[in-house]
């Protein structure tokens, strides 16, 4: 059996389009799946939503649309994505209209839904997990509720022969191991060949991140042309071990570390990775570097999968407000700190705070100590620093007198500051509970483009 | 394939000897460490215990601190419990993620 041929074309909502069209073009692939929706970008996704029924779907799925469709169609290569976020209905249509524009003819759109599990959390007042509270505690501010869909609700999708699948909410490993079991024919309960197939899907997921990408240390680390990166692709053989690779005549490259930094990337226990579909068992895999950018790995395995799938909650959290502004030349960490001490004196008397006192904060200067307070911070002189101050505040209105209070630091404070920003955002936070496989039911609807003669 | 372990008289501080990266998973941060040539993992072993590693980070972790080895790999693994300021969606922190924490420990002299 020939291996089958899966590449990655986005690690993220925000990723670069250009290595997945050519991974579109010259990979010959049999699938391109594209993971897209992370807890902050389904929150932001669902807030759309909200707003207009009709949007809530991935804000780049036009452009990647456009950009892949041609050479998918043409390939063969079936689509697998995520980017129907918070309104895969809505999504699959756009599919079909950015179709329709490119000139295509025929085109089955796959839409698979069942992740929005709002209703069930309305009513069922199950424990939060990582917390003493339950659901119940979210009442008045909850807003959304997605579960992880698993590899079993694209199968139907998959079974039709869809060129283009769109999801909400699935564990990202399941949008790669979906297609695996069914070429393969892989049961549902073939854990230790379910545990392979998803450490494939965990090393493809966060695309450039196994080939190259976030790794390079300049002198300790060289990586050549990120400026032109490849995307991941593996070769898959039957028995779940695979090849990953990437594109000849791209920047970056596939080795062992590369691997390796992917392999335990946001895993915890490696013994135990938690997923919709199985458990998988990581303690044991090993790479072997085949040639230049060509990694085999084997040696994961699986045990059966959790009874319950999880579920993010969305929940209003309040706003956050936030104002910056840079401080550069002789004595610039000076004057930074001295408006910081400005801005505690500020917050600190009620008369003078307009509402901001005794709210969380963080009041930190960029360069010196933002990123890991003051005990690892740079003791050196920098040249340059930038303040900042980041508010939790419970109203827009205090939120904005964030920034403001880092703005009257032009005239009220030390000299030469510039560059001030400010911002406002709603804080949407995300819970997790556990729901009933038997609560949740995927649904796969199929839309058809059939024009022409 | 098989780098025999670094002349560490050289060699200074972890970064030399080892990539590191973190992630988010909650409020939990995940951090992985790899030695360049997988012959130096006893270095690693010896190292990164999980109270080096939770000293390191004082101020910034505020639980506890759980290690994975994987010897064969030629590589440690952490997770740092109460790591994230409540987590990416609600921390006030700029690197919500915890992306940054990986090379902050690359500076352990050896």
């Amino acid at each position: 059996m020939t291996p089958y041929r899966i590449g990655s074309g986005a690690g993220y909502a925000g990723d670069r389009i250009d290595p997945a069209v050519d991974l579109a073009e010259r990979g010959e692939l049999d699938a391109l799946v594209f993971e897209c929706l992370a807890e902050r970008t389904i929150a932001l996704a669902q807030l759309r939503r909200a707003t207009n029924p009709a949007a809530g779907y991935d804000l780049m799925l036009k452009a990647r649309m456009r950009a892949v469709l041609p050479a998918c169609v043409r390939n063969g290569v079936t689509i697998i994505t995520n980017m129907g976020a918070a309104n895969p209905m809505a999504a699959g249509q756009v599919v079909l209209d950015v179709a329709r524009e490119l000139g295509i003819q025929r085109l089955r759109v796959a839409v698979v839904t069942g992740d929005d599990v709002l209703p069930w959390a309305q009513v069922h007042n199950a424990p939060l997990i990582d917390s003493s509270d339950s659901v119940r505690s979210l009442d008045g501010r909850l807003i959304w509720a997605n579960d992880y869909l698993g590899a079993d609700a694209l199968l139907p999708a998959l079974r039709a022969e869809a060129n283009v699948v769109i999801t909400g909410r699935v564990a990202d490993p399941s949008l790669f191991l979906a297609p695996l079991m069914l070429h393969f024919g892989w049961a549902a309960d073939d854990w230790p060949r379910l545990g392979q197939g998803l450490l494939v899907g965990h090393l493809l997921e966060c695309a450039a991140q196994v080939s190259g990408g976030y790794l390079a240390d300049p002198g300790h680390v060289d990586m050549p042309d990120l400026h032109r990166v490849g995307f991941p692709l593996a070769e898959v053989s039957a028995d779940g071990s695979a090849v990953i690779t990437k594109l000849p005549g791209t920047g970056g490259r596939v080795d062992r570390l590369s691997c390796i930094a992917q392999l335990l990337y946001e895993v915890e226990d490696p013994t135990n990775y938690l997923q919709a579909d199985v458990v998988g068992d990581f303690s044991q895999v090993r790479f072997s570097q085949l040639a230049p950018d060509r990694v085999h790995v084997h040696g994961a395995s699986g045990h059966a999968r959790p009874e319950q799938l999880k579920v993010t909650l969305g929940y209003r959290d309040g706003f956050m407000g936030e104002g910056q502004i840079s401080y550069a030349g002789p004595g610039a960490r000076a004057r930074g700190e001295l408006a910081l001490s400005i801005l505690r004196h500020r917050l600190q008397d009620a008369k003078l705070s307009h509402g901001l006192t005794g709210l969380e904060h963080r009041a930190e200067l960029i360069g010196v100590n933002a990123m890991h307070g003051p005990q690892l911070g740079a003791d050196r002189e920098p040249y340059e620093v930038r303040l900042r101050l980041a508010v939790r505040c419970s109203t827009c209105a205090q939120a904005e007198a964030v920034g403001q209070e880092v703005e009257a630091l032009y005239l009220n404070g030390p000299a030469g500051g510039g560059g001030v920003t400010q911002s406002v955002r709603e804080v949407i936070a995300a819970a997790s509970t556990l729901v009933p496989r038997s609560s949740v039911r995927p649904r796969c609807d199929i839309l058809e483009l059939h024009t022409g003669h | 394939m098989s780098m025999p372990p670094t002349d560490l008289t050289a060699k200074r501080t972890l970064r030399d000897i080892a990539i590191a990266r973190s992630g988010d998973k909650g409020n939990r941060a995940t951090l992985s460490v790899i030695a360049l040539v997988a012959a130096d993992y006893p270095v690693l072993e010896r190292l990164l215990t999980e109270e080096r590693v939770r000293a390191h980070f004082a101020g910034v972790v505020q639980g506890p601190v759980q290690r994975y080895t994987l010897p064969h790999l030629g590589a440690v693994h952490f997770v740092m419990f109460d790591a994230l300021d409540g987590g990416v969606t609600r921390s006030l922190a700029l690197d919500a993620h915890g992306k940054t924490l990986g090379s902050a420990l690359l500076d352990l002299p050896l």
